[in-house]
């Protein structure tokens, strides 16, 4: 059967397609069924933290310090809590690239499970912030969209973009666009503050009033485009440009053609 | 050998070239339909503007290569408005480029002066006109014209009055007392000190009875942002020192430049960025200005906490806040 589809041209393009999905949902499957060990015993949380402990050891110490103490080129995590290191870890921004200005966002370098033990293991450590659960998360009942624009407006726009789109900070820092992130990643920056971000305290900023800032970020990034090119949300600057360049360029086209003389 | 110039002769106007429409009756009936067609295109775009108004859903989506996800109605509006115009202009170019005369023709310059007839028989006309309508027999007309005419002149000078007042002192004052408590903004909390982590950031308005009463004059005046570092990170000299609280540091939030929202702060570097101009306040050093245009660091507000604990403001803004006017002494 095989021996006969090898002969097409486009047997081996679909065979990596079907080698990618069956990578691609094993993975996923495997995740999702390390989400949901949840409840953990005394003991079991004795052998996540003790996971975790190895984890950093060998992935994390060589810049925080054999005890999560800290060095020249990286701060303690003593006292982060758990929710920074799902924020720092989950999101990809640690461990690190490179030691460039902002550690920024990519693909995850530890699954859900390693994640998890490695925030048992910094929690252990001094109290923090902690993940916020699934329960905790759920904006749609209990945010609030037109508040959250509101909150958004006075309290996140100035850096990530009335859109949420992102935006420069100084020295090559920026804010990052704010499509596609996790609640719970969005809900864990407010709180823990990574990075070039403030805190935003559960007393200054209620955890209702955090769910409808997550309530309306995920409503602006549903929102399809109502007529013509977004150029990327960014407001005057893309839209300038684009006038300056095919609106302008389009009249000094016509205004040669008006001028030339017909043959 | 001669050494004498001469001015070089005027060439007169180049010989006129015919156009291709000119000379083929046949060019000429195909530029007309080309014109025509191009006015046809117009009217078919109107007729389209009109039907996807009416008859397109305004809720349908459909993928454009490139733009991504379009929608319909919005954009068969936009593309059959752009058609109405533009085939109009480009029929109309069309049409002047290939149809209508194109002879050269010189307009030569001539005085603006008129005939000494013309001007004769003016002076005339307005001497009889005048003495017919009886302008010199009936002065009580006269005069209730020019009377008329004159105070209509004032109507407009008056008007003039809507430049003014001059603000007077208002520009210097906002709603911060002695006492003031901050809230949040939105939602009218009052703020404890323990409420703000290390590296937290609030925005704050003066507290008021009312919320809803609060003037755009007032808020576009009052917002105070507060910061909390650690207090040894502080640079501060004594009085601007006595004017923190444990740590918390309150500015407003209005830019001193041109009067933008200062809020974007970065938590690790403590400056204080303003979005419009990218002008930096250094928050250590009471929002020195360490770069852009800014020419004054923010105005910081003294505060400190009542009996309950709440955060309140020590005394109003030492100096007036937001960007320079006139009547500002700026020390």
């Amino acid at each position: 059967m095989i021996s006969r589809f090898r002969k097409k041209r486009f047997a081996s393009p679909v065979l990596l397609l079907l080698a990618l999905v069956a990578t691609g949902s094993t993975f996923s499957a495997l995740s999702a069924s390390a989400e949901n060990t949840a409840q953990p015993t005394a003991a079991s949380r004795t052998a996540q933290i003790e996971e975790g402990r190895q984890l950093f050891l060998k992935g994390c110490s060589s810049c925080h310090g054999l005890n999560a103490e800290g060095s020249d080129i990286a701060p303690s995590l003593i006292g982060v809590g758990a929710a920074s290191v799902d924020f720092q870890v989950g999101t990809g921004r640690m461990p690190m690239a490179d030691m460039s200005v902002q550690a920024m966002r990519k693909a995850p370098k530890y699954n859900a499970e390693e994640t998890a033990a490695l925030a048992a293991y910094v929690a252990s450590l001094a109290p923090g912030p902690a993940i916020p659960t699934d329960e905790q998360l759920n904006y749609e009942r209990d945010g609030s969209l037109a508040e959250g624009g509101e909150l958004f407006r006075t309290n996140c726009a100035m850096c990530h973009n009335f859109a949420a789109q992102g935006g420069a900070l100084t020295q090559g820092k920026y804010a990052p666009t704010l499509m596609g992130v996790e609640p719970v990643h969005i809900y864990e920056a407010m709180i823990t503050g990574p990075q070039s971000m403030p805190v935003f305290s559960d007393k200054t900023l209620t955890p209702e009033e955090k769910l409808s800032i997550i309530k309306y970020i995920k409503n602006a990034e549903m929102e399809k485009p109502q007529g013509g090119m977004e150029l990327g949300r960014v407001g005057p600057v893309s839209e300038g440009l684009f006038g300056w360049i095919f609106g302008i360029g389009l009249l000094i086209g016509v205004a040669v053609w008006l001028a030339s003389k017909a043959r | 050998m001669s050494k004498e110039l001469n001015p070089i002769e005027n060439p007169g106007v180049p010989e006129h070239v015919h156009r291709q429409t000119d000379v083929d009756p046949k060019a000429e009936k195909r530029a007309e339909r080309q014109v025509a067609s191009l006015f046809m295109l117009s009217a078919i775009s109107t007729v389209g503007f009109i039907y996807s108004y009416i008859w397109v859903d305004s809720n349908v989506y459909t993928f454009i290569p490139i733009l991504g996800d379009m929608n319909v109605q919005q954009l068969l509006l936009g593309i059959c408005m752009a058609g109405a115009f533009l085939f109009i202009g480009i029929g109309a170019i069309a049409w002047a480029r290939q149809l209508m005369p194109d002879n050269e023709v010189i307009a030569h310059r001539h005085e603006f002066r008129s005939a000494d007839e013309d001007r004769k028989e003016f002076v005339e006309t307005v001497k009889t006109q005048a003495a017919a309508a009886g302008i010199g027999r009936r002065p009580l007309i006269k005069r209730t014209l020019g009377a008329a005419l004159g105070l209509v002149g004032l109507g407009p000078i008056l008007l003039l009055r809507d430049l003014g007042p001059l603000p007077g002192k208002e520009l210097e004052k906002t709603s911060w007392k002695a006492g003031t408590r901050l809230v949040t903004d939105p939602g009218d909390r009052p703020i404890k000190a323990s409420d703000l982590e290390v590296g937290a950031v609030v925005q704050t308005l003066p507290e008021v009875e009312n919320p809803g009463e609060r003037s755009l004059n007032d808020i576009a005046k009052d917002p105070v942002l507060l910061i909390r570092l650690r207090p040894e990170d502080f640079n501060l000299d004594d009085e601007r020192l006595s004017w923190t609280y444990e740590g918390i540091i309150a500015f407003s939030k209005i830019c001193s430049h041109m009067g933008c929202a200062v809020a974007l702060y970065e938590q690790q570097t403590h400056h204080l960025l303003c979005p419009c101009h990218q002008s930096t306040f250094d928050v250590t050093r009471a929002a020195k200005v360490i770069f852009g245009p800014a020419a004054r660091p923010l105005p910081q507000l003294a505060i400190t906490v009542d009996s309950e604990g709440y955060l309140i403001a020590k005394q109003p803004f030492t100096e007036p806040v937001g960007p320079s006017f006139w009547e500002r002494d700026s020390k």
